[in-house]
């Protein structure tokens, strides 16, 4: 496993490309995203793990970015809503009207992605317990729901 | 080409799916200073000492401010609220110090490091508290804090202001009411929980010039205050606000913006970012009213509504804010919409120890809402009648009259009947209120009515200001913040309609610049259909105009004879003669450079009309322009052995007026449906006996989340406001006003006991039915 003792180098593999960033042993993953990267689609909304609006993909795996180091990403590939392009669930948001402000729908959209990856036969009841730790305030979760549905054909 | 009421995707759309949006959170530059909150830790207690030599030593700390660095007191209607604490904290995480650093880290340790003397106080943890003889005072000069509009704070007291509604004779409501029904209520303050916390960047340029970015819904009032507490012509002040990550009305107060320029002040006006963490977003900033009522109505035996008597104590925290305002806004529309020709209401906004409080979607109607809707199912239960048929005899209708005395016409009212025979049919209402299970489960339903107007200021005003591309495409230049209700959306399909383009050719801008944009009052109150909307139309009316006087002469005719559509200017009755309108925008030129006509600019303006100021002694007074009614209701599964509960269906039909943009108009309402229904359900802070907030966190403060939401559906009535555009009232909001009523009438129901407080969870059920305390 690598090492950090010190602000120093870090060579992360995000959304396909190798990017080096000078972090801090304690900084999160969510952070060197933002501000070493700019990588700001991934939003913050907490940082205490409770909302899943910071949600990337590690290795394929939905993960709150917040709850990560930056250093524990090294050797695993991240992927942030910047890097999820042309995805059937960013189809079906614009087509169901899931979002509002759109401030929690990286985090939606990158988790539904992986939801669409890892288990497109999803029944109800694992697409509720995938969706149930995204925090919205502005939708009716109904729409999402809804474009959750379309994305998976159904 | 029509564009109103066919459901065009919001403009930002592809920005916000696939992370492009920016919010003022989203700036990143090595450049950037960080100031980070120091506060409080007491609900009330004098402030003996700040030590900050510690939080100097940190590495990267450039500068502290306290209390001391700033002498003015700020307020939405009464300055009573130092920015950061002075002699004494009045809540718990107020702010009483701002470290600025050079990195976020240093910031945040920076603050830890300061430490905070302080001597407690008896701290005022209800309104009842607050209004007990004796209770400590919270303000001990409130006889000498500015008013800034028309407040009436009472001196020696815990009150920050009084409103008083009078109509009618109450002798004579009382001696014509054949029964009676009395009931008081608790509802507790709570949050908004935006998803976006709080973000403001201050800087101050050399020769002065101070640029605020904010995620704010009211660029121009902090522009404003900006100007009046640091003494900057408000010319040299400009305000950006790109879009906003949920608001909810939190957002319409000027708080942080005030420090952050304090903090780039205290470093030679460098860019300072100033950013709420959730715990202040929670505490720290405003939040919702807290409301206590008592309500008595009065009626005949056959259930005709003969008056009605009401206290609502509204638990504005520790400052007034809009607190005040709401207090205004509950009283004006106390008794919900039903025709009682007996009112009297007093509406008081109290002081407590609690954080203070701010706009909030639906504008405190749900609180009193609530309280109005469960005394009518007790009143119905009393009458043996079916709590429907109370309210339709009952539902207020054009010819009679608001509490505050305006007169209503189905211009500015609505028809309330209507919504409340569609809602009855969309619940299935006959089949029965309570229905049981072959399980014992039991299913019910309950019924809630609901009006709003705007409570604006009497002067609130808009602007528009249109321009064209070379391409023929049009700009839309408003003061209206995107806080995604979609409203730059609707202004684009309005300016389509009425020029007869593409809406697709029609462009809006998600930020908000108060240099560059006309000023629009505040993104607040269902408003900006409505003020911007009218603006728009106007700004429209004027391009059409310049385009027809220049076609005229191209084509050698009279601008009666000209039409404007598809983008070209044609001969009404000849339209294969015409003139492109790319040729027009940017002046007409002649074959051989002559040139007419030069660019087509729209420009338009709306302000209020007719408004006046309520009567301090009898309310008497037009707070707004016009009222959106609806009805509501909420189906639940209830399990009587351990008083849990499911959520099933909840309905909502409002009277749109008219419906600009039915998949955001449904959108939106279905959101607000949920956020009511999880306020009702769950949501509230907790205090401790010594006033602090123990909920302080998304993980103790829950709000409702993905499937639990019962199925929504939302339907529009349309019954035009002439003076509106294209008939369209103010949308949104209101579907959250009769959500907390109708789930406490259905599970009043359904539990067979009174529920008059908030939040209904199985733990309240259970200890009102077996009368624990
Ligand atoms: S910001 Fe990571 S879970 Fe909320
Ligand atoms: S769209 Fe605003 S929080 Fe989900």
């Amino acid at each position: 496993m690598f090492q950090m003792l010190d602000i120093g180098p870090l060579e992360l593999n995000v959304n396909g490309e190798k990017r080096t960033v000078v972090a801090r042993p304690a900084d999160t993953l969510l952070y060197a995203l933002r501000e070493h990267l700019g990588l700001t689609g991934t939003k913050n909304a907490c940082e205490t793990g409770d909302c899943d609006v910071c949600t990337v993909l590690i290795d394929g795996w939905p993960v709150k970015s917040c709850h990560m180091l930056a250093v524990e990403a090294v050797g695993h590939q991240v992927n942030t809503i910047e890097g999820i392009k042309g995805s059937p669930v960013q189809t079906a948001f614009l087509a169901k009207e899931a979002f509002q402000c759109g401030y929690c729908t990286p985090g939606y959209i990158v988790t539904a992605h992986a939801l669409l990856t890892l288990h497109p036969d999803a029944e109800d009841e694992v697409i509720n317990e995938w969706l149930a730790g995204n925090l919205c305030r502005c939708t009716g979760y109904q729409e999402i729901k809804e474009a959750v549905l379309m994305a998976l054909g159904r | 080409m029509g564009a109103v009421g066919t459901g065009v995707p919001r403009k930002e759309a592809k920005d916000k799916v696939t992370g492009n949006i920016k919010f003022v959170g989203d700036y990143i530059s090595p450049g950037l200073m960080h100031a980070r909150l120091v506060t409080g830790t007491y609900a009330h207690a004098l402030l003996k000492n700040i030590q900050t030599a510690a939080a100097w030593r940190v590495p990267g700390v450039k500068a502290i401010v306290t209390g001391k660095d700033c002498s003015f007191l700020t307020g939405a209607y009464l300055e009573d609220r130092p920015p950061l604490a002075a002699d004494k904290v009045r809540y718990y995480g107020e702010p009483v110090a701002l470290v600025v650093a050079d990195s976020e880290l240093a910031a945040k340790q920076g603050a830890e490091e300061v430490r905070i003397e302080y001597e407690p106080l008896p701290a005022v943890n209800s309104v009842h508290d607050a209004l007990r003889p004796g209770a400590p005072r919270i303000h001990e000069n409130l006889g000498e804090y500015r008013r800034v509009k028309p407040v009436f704070p009472e001196t020696n007291s815990n009150i920050a202001d009084r409103v008083k509604v009078r109509k009618g004779d109450m002798g004579k409501g009382w001696a014509g009411s054949e029964i009676t029904v009395e009931a008081s209520f608790h509802l507790p303050q709570s949050d908004h929980v935006a998803m976006e916390t709080r973000c403001v960047r201050a800087e101050i340029a050399p020769d002065g010039r101070v640029t605020i970015h904010s995620s704010s819904q009211a660029p121009f009032v902090i522009r404003k205050l900006i100007s009046r507490y640091f003494l900057i012509d408000t010319g040299k002040i400009t305000v950006i606000v790109p879009a906003v990550g949920g608001s909810f009305g939190g957002k319409a107060a000027v708080q942080l913006e005030l420090l952050a320029y304090m903090a780039s002040q205290a470093v030679g006006g460098r860019q300072v970012k100033l950013v709420n963490t959730r715990e202040q977003e929670i505490i720290s900033s405003p939040g919702r009213i807290g409301l206590d009522a008592e309500v008595r109505l009065g009626a005949t035996k056959e259930g005709q509504l003969m008056a009605a008597e009401i206290t609502y104590l509204v638990d504005g925290g520790a400052y007034s804010d809009i607190g005040a305002v709401m207090t205004k806004s509950i009283a004006a529309d106390c008794t919900g919409p039903y025709k009682i020709d007996n009112v009297q209401c007093d509406a008081l906004c109290v002081y407590t120890n609690h954080p203070y409080t701010t706009s909030y979607t639906g504008f405190g109607h749900a609180s009193y809402t609530f309280a109005i809707e469960r005394t009518l199912d007790m009143l119905a239960k009393k009458l043996k009648m079916d709590p429907w048929q109370l309210r339709r005899m009952n539902a207020i209708a054009p010819g009679d009259t608001s509490p505050t005395l305006t007169g209503l016409t189905t211009s500015n009212l609505g028809d309330t009947g209507k919504c409340l025979d569609r809602v009855k049919q969309l619940i299935n209402w006959d089949e029965g209120q309570v229905v049981t299970g072959q399980d014992g489960k039991i299913r019910a339903k309950g019924l809630s009515a609901l009006w709003k107007t705007s409570s604006t200021p009497t002067d609130a005003r808009s602007g528009a200001i249109l321009t064209f591309n070379p391409d023929g495409s049009l700009n839309i230049g408003v003061g209206a913040v995107e806080i995604g209700q979609g409203s730059k959306t609707n202004l684009a399909v309005m300016a389509a309609e009425r020029l007869k383009m593409d809406v697709g050719k029609v462009h809006v801008m998600m930020e908000v610049n108060t240099h560059a944009h006309p000023e629009h009052f505040k993104t607040v109150a269902s408003m900006t259909t409505f003020m911007a909307g009218r603006a728009v139309l106007e700004a429209c009316d004027d391009i059409i105009h310049q385009l027809l006087s220049m076609a005229s002469i191209v084509l050698r005719c009279s601008p009666e004879d000209l039409d404007v559509a598809g983008g070209r200017v044609f001969l009404t009755d000849n339209p294969n003669m015409y003139v492109d309108i790319t040729e027009l925008v940017h002046g007409y030129k002649y074959e051989n450079g002559n040139s007419i006509g030069g660019q087509v600019i729209g420009r338009g303006s709306y302000i209020m009309r007719h408004l006046t100021e309520m009567d301090p002694e009898t309310g008497k007074g037009n707070v707004g322009p016009g009222w959106t009614v609806g009805a509501e209701a909420v189906e639940v599964e209830f399990d009587p052995g351990d008083f849990t509960y499911k959520m099933l269906k909840a309905v909502a039909v409002l009277d749109a007026g008219k419906v600009i943009n039915p998949r955001i108009a449904q959108a939106v309402v279905m959101g607000r449906m949920n956020m009511g229904l999880s306020l009702a359900n769950r949501e509230g802070l907790i205090y401790s006996g010594s006033g602090v907030v123990e909920n302080a966190s998304l993980r103790d403060y829950k709000i409702m989340r993905f499937a639990e939401q019962p199925q929504y559906t939302v339907e529009f009535i349309e019954t035009p406001q002439i003076d509106a555009p294209y008939g369209a009232r103010g949308l949104g909001e209101h579907g959250l006003i009769g959500m907390p009523a109708a789930l406490g009438n259905a599970l009043s129901a359904a539990a067979r006991v009174e529920l008059n407080q908030l939040p209904l969870l199985p733990e309240t059920i259970w200890s009102v039915k077996e009368g624990r305390p």
